[in-house]
């Protein structure tokens, strides 16, 4: 009985290291699939030769993209908005978790109710859009960083961490005649400096990643950021396939092109994906135990 | 307490940013919902559109299109429970299994990336290995004889890919929270259970499975709320003319019927119609499961 056990034991475990290690390769093979075609020529893409290493290897399609001076621009607009929203995110966050954090503040727990309730119930799209043309948002980059200014999720991780800090350092702090916002700048933000980068590793990535609100509240092209943008050279793929359109660059293959924009788009998050893990874990875990 | 309050109120100061925001970006839209009761024109404003009550409500009911949409909506949620809400609680469980810290490591890294791509990208990648001319999946099915097999294109794939590429960004993001579950609980309730001579799955139904019980209810209880919330992003990106009619859902309609064809007041009725079937069916499942197993959201 005990020796049927561990046999069925074993043969769990060497499967499960199986299963395991192949739903990695699903995850990891589609990226390597994407760069290989970036690298290949484009009849070897065509004819379906290129799996997971680059065949007749060329960089035309780097060239491409690189001499494409709106794509150029539209990744300057997402930097943009990446580093100037998540400097407002941060901004906003912090100045309405520190008050909510401290006891002294009466009222509290119904900012916070009345926070989670938009977690919960949201307004529809088109209030929300006639709300934007309303304050004159709508076709500024602005509306791709006020509006999303605070998320609720974040918030509250962020809360969370300033209610772990000691009262006594508060109240010594107070003690040496600083005011509250002495407080929240020069002792709050520089012990919290691992939940603010938390924090930051979230905003960043939704403002990098921001297509929705671009297609919602931009018409002008020459403000698109690199998601739309990403967006308009796949579709021409559909295009092809179905038969409606050629694109128009001469010996280059459509998908090769695509592969490396996608790359492009992406390398910025994958180089900072090692220093993230550390960080985003945790704010996981506090986020959606507190709400 | 005035007084208390006053010595404290570069503190409220502080706060009136954030508590504006919420209350401009997040209340202000809600009140202006009613304009799914209106015939809104953006001219005339909120005070000058003529009142209609219900119309676009009825109008909705009325319309062939928006009763397929609502299906596909709802047949997308239900997937996305059954699937992509189990699937995560399954890995955690098989990633708790393993023991080489280093192995588990790597596999964690690599199954958390995908989860910061955007839509965009991860379309942007299946659409490249389900492409007929070029794809991989269909050089991988050439071998074994199949023709190309244009998986975009039609309809009776969509559900599987929009499916299938959620499962691929987040079911390892899903794992983390039962992985922090699966670490809380008592080693000795192992060893006890050993002590009895219980194997290893018998171990999972009694102990782990339990332990994590409280997790799953309120993860589940918070996805029944976004049942209709399916995501516009994910879909939108994947929708092309031929795939149509089955990945039409809510939001994407909204989308197109209000800013597109600029149908304000029933791309609003459908809103709100959604919201409050989201809320209600949350009021509903927490009223149950409190009952059921004490676990509740509020």
């Amino acid at each position: 009985m005990i020796r049927r056990e561990h046999w069925s034991r074993k043969w769990f475990l060497i499967a499960n290291y199986l299963f395991l290690t192949g739903l990695s390769l699903t995850m990891l093979l589609p990226f390597l699939n994407v760069i290989a075609q970036s690298f290949s020529g484009a009849a070897a893409i065509d004819r379906g030769d290129v799996m997971f290493w680059p065949v007749d290897f060329t960089l035309n399609y780097y060239q491409y993209v690189f001499d494409d001076v709106s794509i150029w621009r539209a990744f300057g607009i997402t930097v943009y908005i990446t580093v100037l929203g998540t400097l407002i995110n941060l901004a906003a966050t912090s100045s309405l978790a520190y008050p909510l954090s401290r006891t002294e503040y009466v009222g509290r727990k119904y900012v916070l109710l009345f926070v989670l309730m938009t977690m919960i119930f949201t307004a529809p799209l088109i209030p929300q859009f006639i709300l934007m043309r309303e304050i004159h948002l709508v076709n500024t980059l602005w509306a791709l960083m006020i509006p999303t200014a605070i998320s609720a999720f974040n918030l509250i991780v962020l809360r969370s961490f300033f209610v772990q800090i000691p009262t006594e350092l508060i109240d010594s702090a107070r003690i040496d005649g600083c005011g509250e916002m002495r407080i929240l700048w020069s002792l709050m933000l520089p012990l919290s400096k691992p939940a603010l980068a938390t924090v930051g590793i979230f905003y960043s990535v939704t403002n990098w990643n921001k297509y929705m609100d671009a297609l919602y509240y931009l018409n002008e092209r020459g403000l698109y950021p690199l998601q739309v943008k990403l967006r308009e050279l796949l579709i021409n793929d559909d295009l092809v396939d179905t038969g409606n359109l050629p694109f128009d660059i001469a010996s280059q293959s459509v998908q090769g092109v695509q592969m490396a924009v996608i790359l492009v788009a992406t390398l910025p998050i994958i180089m900072l994906y090692p220093f993230m893990q550390r960080y985003f874990i945790k704010g996981m875990l506090i986020g959606s135990i507190k709400s | 307490m005035f007084g208390f309050m006053w010595k404290y109120r570069t503190l409220y100061l502080i706060s009136i940013p954030g508590i504006l925001y919420f209350l401009v970006f997040k209340y202000l839209p809600l009140l202006g919902s009613v304009i799914a009761f209106q015939n809104y024109n953006l001219f005339a404003g909120f005070s000058g559109s003529p009142w209609v009550g219900l119309e676009h409500f009825e109008r909705m009911f009325q319309h062939y299109d928006f009763i397929r949409i609502l299906k596909n909506t709802l047949m997308l949620g239900l997937l996305d429970i059954l699937i992509a809400f189990t699937a995560p609680i399954i890995l955690a469980l098989l990633l708790n299994e393993i023991r080489l810290v280093l192995y588990k490591k790597i596999i964690q890294t690599v199954v958390y990336a995908p989860h910061f791509l955007s839509w965009v990208i991860v379309s942007g990648i299946f659409t490249g290995m389900l492409s007929p001319s070029s794809g991989i999946v269909n050089v991988i099915l050439g071998w074994f004889g199949v023709e190309p097999i244009y998986f975009l294109g039609e309809n009776s794939f969509i559900r599987t890919i929009l499916v299938g590429s959620g499962l691929w960004r987040d079911v390892g993001w899903g794992t983390i929270i039962y992985l922090a579950a699966l670490t809380g609980i008592n080693p000795e309730l192992y060893e006890a259970s050993e002590m009895d001579g219980a194997g290893r799955w018998k171990q999972t139904l009694k102990i782990t499975i339990p332990a994590l019980l409280p997790v799953i209810t309120v993860l589940f209880l918070l996805k029944i709320g976004d049942f209709m919330d399916y995501g516009f992003e994910r879909v939108f990106v994947f929708q092309n003319p031929l795939n149509i009619t089955n990945s039409e859902i809510l939001d994407t309609y909204i989308y197109k019927a209000g800013l597109k064809q600029m149908q304000y007041s029933y791309a609003t009725a459908i809103g709100l119609f959604k919201s409050v079937v989201g809320l209600f069916l949350l009021v509903i499942a927490n009223t149950l499961s409190r009952k059921a197993t004490g676990e509740s959201l509020y």
